[in-house]
C-alpha cells in the first residue's frame, strides 16, 4: 500500500524538453511521446473497469429491484443494505476486500460494483413505481397479464428513470475508479500516481485527470442521446 | 484462512492502539467537517437563492453532474502543486466536492415548493427574504439534508485518500502498510467506515425529524 514511499523518486521530466525539466502545466512533447505507451492504455483500461462495474451492478440491481418491487416486504431490507454499502469510502472498502479477494481486479470490480447498486436499485424502484395506476388499469382491461403488463407497460415507462440511474452510477464510477491505482495498476489513477511519485510532475496529473473527467462527461452524452432513442415516445410532447 | 488470521490480528490491533485509531479518527473528523462547513456556506446561499428565483437549472443541473465526474484522485493531485502538501491543498480538493450536491439538493429542495404556499406568503405581505427562511426552507429541508448527507460521504470517502497525501488522519495508516501491517489497514478502515456510516446516520435522523415535522399530522 505504500506505493508512494516505494522506491527512489526519480523525476523522469529531468531529461525531456525544457517544458518537462520546468514541470510546465501541460507540456505537449510529453503528451505526444506518452499517449501512446501511458494514457491510451490507461484509458481503455478505464473503460473496461467501469463498463464492467456498471454493467454487472446492473444486472444484479435489476434483479433485485424486481424482488423489492413485486414483494415490498424486501424493498426496505434492500435499500438500506445498499445505502450502508455506499457510505463506506473507497478506499476503506478496496482495503478490506483484499484479505479477500487479494490484490486483483476483482477487488476492485466489488468495490466498483456495491456502489451502482446503491443509486441504481432507487431508480429502477422508484421508475417502476411511478406508473399511474389509471394506466396500469387500462392494461388490465386491455386483457394483458400480470406478465405482460410488465413487460409492456410498467418496463417501457420505467425506461427514463432508470436511464437517468444509468449516467448517475456511470459517471460516478468513472470518477471512483481512478482510486483503483491503490490497489491493482490500471485506469487513469495510474499516470496520477506515477506523476506523484516523480517529483509531481503536473503534465501527467493534469493529463489523466482531464482524461477522466472527460470520458465520464462523454460515457454522460452517450448515455443522454441512448435514452432519447429508447424512449421515441417522449419527444412527441 | 489466510483472510481469517488476517481479520484476528485487525481485532487485536484495535484494542492495542485504541488511542492512536481515535486520534486519527479525530483528525479525519475534523478536517471533513471543516471542508464541510466551508462548502456549506459556499453551496447553500447560491442554491437557495437560485431555487427561490427559480433560475438557473441547467447550472444546478451542470454543477451536479461536474461534481461527480471530478476524480478524487486527480482533483487533490491537482491541488498539490498549487498549495502545496498540508492541510489546505487537502481543504481546497474536499470543499470543491462537496459543494456540488449542496448546492444542487438546495437548488431543487427551494425550486420543488408548491407555488401556492409562496404565493399565499407573498399575499401575507412576507419579504423574499422572509418567504425562504419561513416557508421554502422548512417545506425543502428535508431534501436539503438528503444533499448534505451525500456531500458528507462523499468528503469523508476523500479526506480519506487526503491522509496518503500529507492530509493526517486514517489515510496515513491506510497509506502506510509498511508500518502498520495489513492489520492495521483494516482496522483504520473499518475505523473510517464507521465515521462515515455514524456521521450518515446522523444527517438522516435529522432528515427524519425535518419530514416529520412538515407532515400533516402534526
Amino acid at each position: 500500500m505504500s506505493r508512494l514511499a516505494a522506491g527512489p523518486i526519480i523525476p523522469s521530466f529531468s531529461q525531456g524538453s525544457s517544458c518537462e525539466r520546468n514541470n510546465g502545466w501541460f507540456c505537449t512533447d510529453w503528451l505526444h511521446q506518452h499517449w501512446g505507451d501511458t494514457l491510451q492504455p490507461a484509458l481503455v483500461q478505464h473503460v473496461e473497469l467501469t463498463v464492467i462495474a456498471v454493467g454487472v451492478g446492473f444486472g444484479i440491481s435489476f434483479l433485485l429491484a424486481l424482488a423489492g418491487f413485486r414483494f415490498r416486504l424486501f424493498d426496505l431490507p434492500i435499500g438500506v443494505f445498499a445505502d450502508l454499502l455506499y457510505t463506506i469510502p473507497s478506499l476503506a472498502l478496496f482495503q478490506l476486500l483484499v484479505p479477500l479477494t487479494g490484490l486483483t481486479v476483482t477487488t476492485v470490480e466489488v468495490a466498483l460494483i456495491s456502489y451502482t447498486l446503491f443509486i441504481l436499485y432507487r431508480n429502477i424502484v422508484a421508475g417502476l413505481r411511478a406508473v399511474p395506476d389509471e394506466v396500469l388499469e387500462s392494461a388490465r382491461g386491455m386483457g394483458l397479464t400480470r406478465l405482460q403488463t410488465f413487460i409492456r407497460v410498467e418496463l417501457p415507462l420505467a425506461v427514463p428513470a432508470l436511464m437517468a440511474g444509468l449516467r448517475i452510477a456511470t459517471v460516478s464510477t468513472v470518477s471512483i475508479a481512478t482510486v483503483a491505482a491503490f490497489v491493482i495498476p490500471e485506469g487513469l489513477g495510474e499516470p496520477i500516481f506515477t506523476g506523484l511519485q516523480e517529483d509531481l510532475f503536473k503534465t501527467e496529473i493534469l493529463a489523466a485527470g482531464l482524461l477522466a473527467v472527460a470520458l465520464a462527461l462523454g460515457a454522460d452524452l452517450l448515455l443522454v442521446l441512448l435514452a432519447r432513442a429508447l424512449t421515441p415516445w417522449s419527444r412527441l410532447t | 484462512m489466510i483472510a481469517g488470521s488476517t481479520f484476528l490480528d485487525t481485532l487485536r490491533f484495535i484494542p492495542h492502539h485504541a488511542g492512536l485509531l481515535l486520534d486519527k479518527t479525530g483528525e479525519t473528523a475534523e478536517l471533513s467537517f471543516a471542508a464541510l462547513g466551508v462548502a456549506l456556506a459556499i453551496a447553500l446561499p447560491i442554491g437557495l437563492w437560485l431555487g427561490h428565483k427559480h433560475r438557473g437549472l441547467f447550472f444546478a443541473l451542470g454543477v451536479s453532474t461536474l461534481g461527480r465526474a471530478l476524480p478524487t484522485v486527480a482533483l487533490i493531485a491537482f491541488f498539490l502543486p498549487l498549495l502545496g502538501i498540508g492541510l489546505w491543498n487537502n481543504l481546497a480538493a474536499l470543499v470543491v466536492l462537496g459543494v456540488p450536491p449542496i448546492l444542487t439538493n438546495a437548488y431543487f429542495a427551494v425550486e420543488g415548493v408548491e407555488a401556492d404556499a409562496v404565493e399565499a406568503a407573498r399575499g401575507m405581505g412576507l419579504t423574499e427574504l422572509q418567504i425562504l427562511a419561513r416557508v421554502e426552507l422548512p417545506l425543502g429541508l428535508p431534501l436539503l439534508l438528503a444533499g448534505l448527507r451525500i456531500a458528507a460521504v462523499f468528503v469523508i470517502a476523500t479526506a480519506t485518500i487526503a491522509g496518503i497525501f500529507g492530509g493526517g488522519g486514517l489515510g496515513e495508516i491506510i497509506g502506510d502498510q509498511g508500518s502498520y501491517r495489513l492489520s492495521g489497514v483494516l482496522a483504520a478502515s473499518l475505523f473510517v467506515a464507521a465515521l462515515a456510516l455514524l456521521t450518515a446516520l446522523a444527517i438522516a435522523a435529522v432528515q427524519r425529524a425535518a419530514y416529520r415535522r412538515m407532515s400533516p399530522s402534526t
